[in-house]
């Protein structure tokens, strides 16, 4: 343990929503919209006698990322969950219709959260499919939107299935992804099914490190707000196409995946399958060993594309 | 239940101004709370608006705000506080850091 | 003359040892007795109102042999006397349920507190007396000497020689004073091997070996994830390095378990370090192998560590650390809480945290309806008036204690207890009354159950600051200087501000800011690990955290 070093990162898990921004972001740039001081909380939580918070539990603004203009969200973990509702959803809405109109460099949506607020029930829902119309309405234009997840929440939901509807997805290795949650899902189908008790069987299904290795997530960086940053630099100049040929060309990939893997019963089987040595040690592998152990076989998206562009 | 609880403390004769604009500290999760602090014309009088979903706290609340206005020379500050459930060390904590906070804005 | 002849009745303990072993004899071969024939082993070397300890440590347990005393036939076996460290599982008490056992002595009963509290009320236990851990232990010589004991232990060879190996806890008291006064020593064992590692027992003082269905049960409770601190427990952990560690120069020391002292332990390699502390602070500890050490250890800040038990997931690391770890010559750890509540009894300082203060000090972990003990705190947690060895800590605090009075000085011991004001649901720590009194009349209690007292009490440490009572000369200050850390219970709102103003002035009492500690700095940021994964790196691997600790 490189304790320096330990020092200087900041953990992006632990921090606050506006304080993930302020760290990714150049410094001293950030400007919010619709901050706490506007006091847009949530009427429906007020009216179910919950506590609300000034911002809703999302922070929205502009700023500049390595000298570019980008508009930002985040969401706040703490707070509900980081759920969707109403006025939450309407700021990153129109955040992103604000990103269109100013035709931003890119954006970045640091997303922390269970998917929509059943509290607040349709509102929520009907507040991710506007998110997505607009997201879709960006990525037409040719902006990117960069997804980085890495807190207590992970990304769930609707919003699971709005992330992989961005450009890129940049996680760590505490951060989820998924639809529907573990608890969920062993509600559903039984814990025989899934044991959602189990840590270990849902970091490996669901976390930064399978995610990366299926190709849903195409940077796993360490917990530490720089590394999110410099991925975010990195990946802020290739927006990915939205055509058709790169839609039918992803449905390829998605096949050929399900053909090589679709019969696992576990991602132990598909690490093995994907024929990487000491397969069974990636859960606790730091960083730098897993990408060295994982390199010549990793099936990254790129790589997948290519293949499949290949045929 | 969410408990509204209004306080009006007489600003301080000497205070140290901190620029125009607010700082907010806190997530509002379980025992925690978040602590809006904004410069307002108030004719040098400082308020304080809590919403808190622990009933039946308002005389420790007076005295946790009573003892940060005694540490702090404020005039002209609203506090907006959206609380659920923390201990009056949390309190103390955020609004000691909500106050660094906005005094940091006035130095930048 | 008097002649001496066999039957003088100076034997009878050894004569009756030989009965009880002959009733046995078709049950066991040589000393081993196979699982199934246990229950009819107990009928035959128990007798009614034998004395009996259950190894029931604070870890470990010989839960296979306590399951089966629930077995016997009460009209055999009845109204025993139990002498046992811990009450912890239900089996426990089962047989005080079903009149095999009557009389209880014993030191902590935690979760089975409630249940104990309803078998007292209702006349199924008769209880002598809480102890702390020593006491106990002390008293197996004296006049609770067991005349059957129940330990649990890793593996025996087919002689009876023992393992205890890392988790030995409490087992040489039970079975030295069980065997030295012609008792019956049985032991659970894991596993039956042709050489045991090393010898903890010798097999001349066992009498039964077991090997019992499942490995004996133990309890992994010095494990704390560090992402469950916070950042008051990290800001209190700032004052009492600087305020306290650094201020007396706190070398040789105890951590009571609970999140509060693994912010402490975290914080070893990065704030105190920083303050220059390293090899000044912290280098003999009392403590078990709490995995949120692991960081201090890897730095070089602990020189030692002695421990009553040892940690699941642990093993592994410890055997890694033979300089600082007491390993064996086979290269596993060995724990003895005798010794380790011995050498933390006669160490400078004790630290932990509590539930309830009163204004004059006294601590107390009592709640009603639950009748919980001690377990070993008070051992730790107390004045140390037999000592007579110096050092710088102990000396200054003695001389902060006389006042510069001309009496005959003396040292102290640091007696150190660290709560935050309010506990969950708004439960004020500061009370007027602990609920120690109305435990001593609910349960005819001849004091009430007090953990630390106020007179051993040196200080109080909350997010409100440090309250140092040696340096207070009257109880009137000794008072002030309590509510002027109890902040906004009832007990804090309470205080003169004038005499808390003069107290501070004095440096009595000292705020965060007095300590010059940047409150905006003591946050999370600060630990040398926030999780259960970073231990591991730190660990180099080998620490192996148990199943519900990880999320790999």
């Amino acid at each position: 343990m490189n304790l320096a070093e330990w020092r200087t990162r900041e953990s992006f898990y632990e921090a606050t929503a506006r304080r993930r921004i302020t760290g990714v972001l150049d410094q001293n740039s950030f400007q919010e919209i619709l901050g706490p001081a506007d006091r847009i909380t949530s009427p429906h939580l007020e009216e179910l006698g919950f506590p609300v918070s000034f911002d809703d539990g999302v922070v929205i603004g502009s700023g500049l990322l390595n000298g570019n203009n980008v508009m930002i969200a985040a969401q706040e973990s703490g707070f509900m969950g980081g759920s969707v509702g109403e006025v939450h959803g309407a700021k990153m809405t129109g955040l992103l219709q604000s990103a269109l109109a100013t035709k931003t460099t890119a954006v970045l949506l640091l997303l922390d959260t269970g998917g929509v607020r059943l509290h607040e029930a349709n509102a929520g829902l009907v507040a991710i499919s506007e998110i997505q119309r607009a997201a879709f309405r960006l990525r037409e234009a040719g902006i990117p939107i960069l997804v980085l997840i890495g807190g207590n929440n992970g990304c769930y939901g609707g919003m699971g299935i709005f992330a992989r509807c961005c450009d890129h997805v940049i996680m760590s290795e505490e951060g989820r992804l998924s639809l529907a949650g573990p608890e969920v899902i062993e509600t559903a189908g039984g814990v025989e099914e899934f044991d959602s008790r189990d840590r270990a069987l849902v970091w490996r299904t669901m976390g930064g490190k399978h995610r990366f290795l299926l190709g849903e997530a195409d940077r796993l960086v360490i917990d530490d707000i720089r590394a999110f940053r410099a991925a975010a630099i990195e990946l802020m100049q290739k927006p990915e196409p939205l055509t058709l040929e790169s839609m039918l060309q992803e449905h390829r990939r998605l096949a050929e995946r399900l053909e090589a893997y679709g019969d696992c019963k576990d991602a132990l089987e598909i690490w093995k399958r994907m024929g990487i040595p000491g397969s069974d040690s990636i859960p606790i592998m730091d960083n730098e060993a897993f990408h060295a152990a994982i390199k010549p076989y990793v099936a990254s998206k790129e790589t997948q594309e290519k293949k499949c562009h290949e045929r | 239940m969410i408990e509204q609880l209004k306080f009006d403390f007489p600003g301080h004769p000497s205070p140290v101004q901190p620029a125009r604009g607010n700082a907010c500290i806190g997530v509002v999760n379980s025992g925690n709370l978040e602590v809006l602090i904004e410069s307002a014309a108030l004719g040098g009088r400082c308020e304080v608006d809590v919403k808190t979903s622990a009933n039946g706290f308002k005389s420790t609340w007076a005295a946790v705000l009573e003892d940060f206005f005694a540490r702090n020379r404020f005039a002209d500050i609203k506090i907006s506080i959206n609380d659920y459930g923390a201990t009056p060390a949390i309190v103390s904590l955020r609004l000691d850091q909500a106050a660094a906070e906005i005094m940091e804005k006035e130095m930048r | 003359m008097m002649i001496l002849g066999t039957s003088s009745g100076w034997s009878k303990l050894k004569e009756n040892r030989h009965q009880r072993l002959q009733r046995a004899a078709q049950l066991a071969q040589g000393k081993v007795v196979p699982a199934d024939n246990v229950v009819a082993l107990l009928e035959a070397v128990i007798e009614p109102y034998d004395r009996v300890c259950i190894e029931g440590d604070n870890q470990k347990h010989a839960d296979y042999l306590s399951r089966c005393l629930t077995q016997v036939a009460v009209e055999r076996i009845h109204d025993l006397h139990i002498v046992q460290s811990n009450i912890a599982l239900s089996n426990h008490l089962d047989i005080f349920e079903k009149g095999i056992a009557r009389r209880l002595d014993f030191c902590y009963s935690g979760e089975q507190g409630a249940r104990m509290a309803r078998l007292v009320g209702e006349g199924k236990i008769d209880v002598g007396a809480i102890h702390t851990y020593l006491e106990l232990y002390g008293r197996y010589f004296m006049d609770l000497t067991p005349r059957v004991c129940f330990v649990a232990a890793d593996s025996a060879d087919p002689d009876g020689n023992i393992y205890t190996g890392p988790n030995t806890e409490d087992t040489p008291p039970i079975v030295e004073s069980t065997a030295f006064k012609n008792g019956i020593v049985i032991a659970q064992v894991n596993d039956i091997a042709d050489r045991v590692p090393r010898v903890d027992v010798p097999a001349g003082w066992v009498d039964y070996v077991v090997k019992s269905p499942k490995p004996y049960y133990i309890e992994p409770i010095f494990t704390r994830d560090p992402a469950q601190i916070s950042d008051i427990q990290v800001l209190m952990a700032m004052m009492v390095i600087k305020g306290i560690y650094a201020e007396y120069g706190v070398n040789r020391l105890n951590h009571g378990i609970g999140f509060d002292t693994a912010a402490i332990e975290l914080l070893l390699p990065t704030y105190a370090a920083d303050l220059g502390l390293k090899g000044k602070i912290c280098q003999y500890m009392m403590v078990n192998p709490c995995p949120t050490l692991i960081p201090a250890i890897e730095s070089g800040f602990i020189k030692s560590i002695h421990s009553a038990g040892s940690e699941l997931g642990m093993e592994k690391y410890v055997a890694a650390r033979p300089d600082v770890f007491f390993d064996g010559p086979d290269g596993s750890m060995r724990s003895n809480r005798t010794f380790c509540q011995l050498g933390g009894h006669y160490a400078d300082l004790f630290i932990g945290s509590t539930l309830q203060i009163d204004v004059d000090g006294n601590t107390s972990t009592a709640t009603l309806d639950r009748i919980a003990g001690f377990g070993g705190a008070p051992n730790f947690g107390s004045d140390s008036r037999g000592r007579r060895h110096s050092s710088h800590a102990w000396l200054k605090a003695g001389r902060e204690a006389s006042h510069g009075s001309t009496k005959m000085p003396r040292g102290r011991k640091l007696v150190v207890q660290m709560v935050e004001t309010f506990r969950e649901h708004m439960q004020p720590t500061f009370v007027d009354k602990l609920d120690a009194w109305q435990l001593k009349d609910d349960f005819k209690m001849e004091l009430p159950p007090v953990m630390v007292y106020g007179e051993d009490l040196t200080h109080i440490v909350t997010e409100e600051g440090i309250a140092n009572l040696l340096l207070c000369r009257n109880d009137l200050e000794r008072e002030q200087a309590i509510r002027g850390v109890a902040g906004f219970t009832q007990v804090g709102l309470a205080r003169s501000h004038r005499a808390v103003e003069n107290l501070r002035h004095r440096g009595i009492i000292r705020r965060a800011e007095d300590l010059g500690i940047d409150k905006r700095k003591a946050n999370r940021g600060m630990l040398a690990a926030r999780s259960i994964k970073d231990l591991v790196l730190w660990s180099g691997g080998l620490y192996e955290p148990p199943k519900r600790f990880r999320n790999w």
